[in-house]
């Protein structure tokens, strides 16, 4: 090959999106996204998107909890027995957890209450479980935690957009500041619970809508 | 009077499926099927209740007189996942009948966030002991409710048409949602 061929496609860039970490990566993100592609982890996805702080500290601390998760069992695979494998996992968890809930009780006294008992609840999120199970367990230390940052970031994503037209409908903001003008009424069903399955639905019609475009009949 | 409202608010306005969103992977995954769905909200029921129990009187004898109340996560988890397992172990022993219905419901609600929201909530509102039974029995009552009228109501679905584009998850979340209104309209009565 000479070499003119090789200064015109950049090599880097190219060999990035043809590597096996960049499929993962948007596996996780896209195709196995953990709210609209696998339904996992709702409770949490329905319960802290009305604010869009409130949802990024909560995507955040799944993100951490999930990417330090698989980190710790894809170390310890060849030595934690098949057998008790759940409990290992759910101790793992809960320790991230209790640490992450802490920190977050220091420097975000006011988004720790706000979040109430969802940020202990990570421990029982599937999309945690459902990483250390399905690919931490079985996979090597470096792409697992690319696994796992795909799926943080796909769950980021996800929370994100929803939050952002809770907010936005619900109280006219955007991460707290005003942006409606205020004599337009904020439409306030979209604060109450009623309102987070509604635009959880409509997200999942609208993502639904935009990844089968191309498979019509 | 105070348990009555704690009573009714779990089940109805503060219900735990519908207004904490706590329970909802198999309240979208196994709501399909009604038979199925009153299997898993009883066995829900059961489990709330008793490591409800379990749960207040380890943290209140044990953990808090230790000093320990910062690791109430982990010994939650593992006070549910170990009442779980004895409970298998005991109706697959004492009612095979019974482990029949429900034995295979057992291991999945070990990962049920709702039975560690229980704990977690009688935690946060300082509830006394009987008052943490009522709320946790009320609780489990309450998704049984919602995971039984959900099934009922996914059944009429064939009937309806929706947008193919909802699929089952997000034509699910719309009739959540309107029967979560039908459910906060209560407030009124009691409310937390």
């Amino acid at each position: 090959m000479s070499d003119s061929i090789n200064l015109k496609v950049p090599s880097k860039g190219y060999k990035l999106f043809k590597s096996k970490s960049w499929v993962v990566f948007k596996e996780g993100l896209w195709h196995n996204n953990p709210i609209f592609g696998m339904m996992l982890g709702l409770c949490s996805t329905l319960a802290v998107t009305n604010l869009m702080s409130n949802a990024l500290v909560m995507s955040l601390s799944v993100s951490i909890v999930l990417i330090a998760n698989s980190l710790l069992i894809s170390m310890l695979r060849k030595i934690i027995p098949e057998k008790v494998r759940m409990i290992a996992y759910m101790l793992i968890t809960s320790t991230l957890v209790i640490t992450v809930d802490m920190m977050l009780r220091i420097f975000m006294p006011q988004i720790s209450k706000a979040l109430g008992p969802y940020v202990a609840l990570i421990i029982t999120n599937c999309i945690i479980m459902g990483r250390a199970e399905a690919y931490a367990i079985n996979n090597p230390v470096a792409i697992s935690i690319v696994d796992a940052f795909g799926v943080g970031m796909g769950y980021t994503f996800s929370l994100m957009i929803i939050s952002f037209f809770r907010e936005i409908i619900g109280f006219g903001s955007v991460f707290g500041i005003k942006i409606i003008p205020a004599s337009i009424q904020p439409l306030s069903l979209f604060t109450i619970p009623p309102g987070a399955f509604f635009a959880l639905g409509i997200f999942i019609l609208v993502i639904n809508t935009i990844r089968n475009r191309g498979k019509e009949e | 009077m105070n348990l009555f409202i704690i009573l009714f608010a779990s089940i109805i306005t503060n219900n735990i499926a519908l207004t904490y969103f706590l329970g909802m992977c198999p309240f979208v995954t196994i709501s399909k099927n009604i038979t199925v769905a009153s299997g898993m909200g009883i066995a829900v029921t059961w489990v709330m209740t008793i490591t409800a129990i379990a749960n207040w009187t380890i943290y209140h004898l044990v953990l808090v007189p230790l000093g320990l109340d910062f690791m109430q996560f982990l010994v939650f988890i593992v006070t549910i996942a170990t009442i779980v397992q004895i409970l298998e172990i005991m109706i697959d022993r004492f009612s095979p009948s019974l482990y029949m219905a429900f034995g295979i419901f057992l291991p999945l609600i070990t990962v049920n966030c709702a039975i560690l929201g229980i704990s977690i909530f009688m935690v946060l509102r300082s509830y006394t002991l009987l008052q943490t039974v009522l709320f946790g029995f009320g609780s489990g009552v309450g998704w049984l409710l919602a995971i039984i009228t959900m099934g009922g109501l996914r059944k009429w679905l064939i009937f309806s048409n929706p947008p193919k584009n909802f699929g089952d998850a997000g034509i699910t979340a719309i009739i959540a949602g309107l029967m979560a209104l039908g459910f906060i309209g209560f407030t009124g009565v009691a409310g937390l």
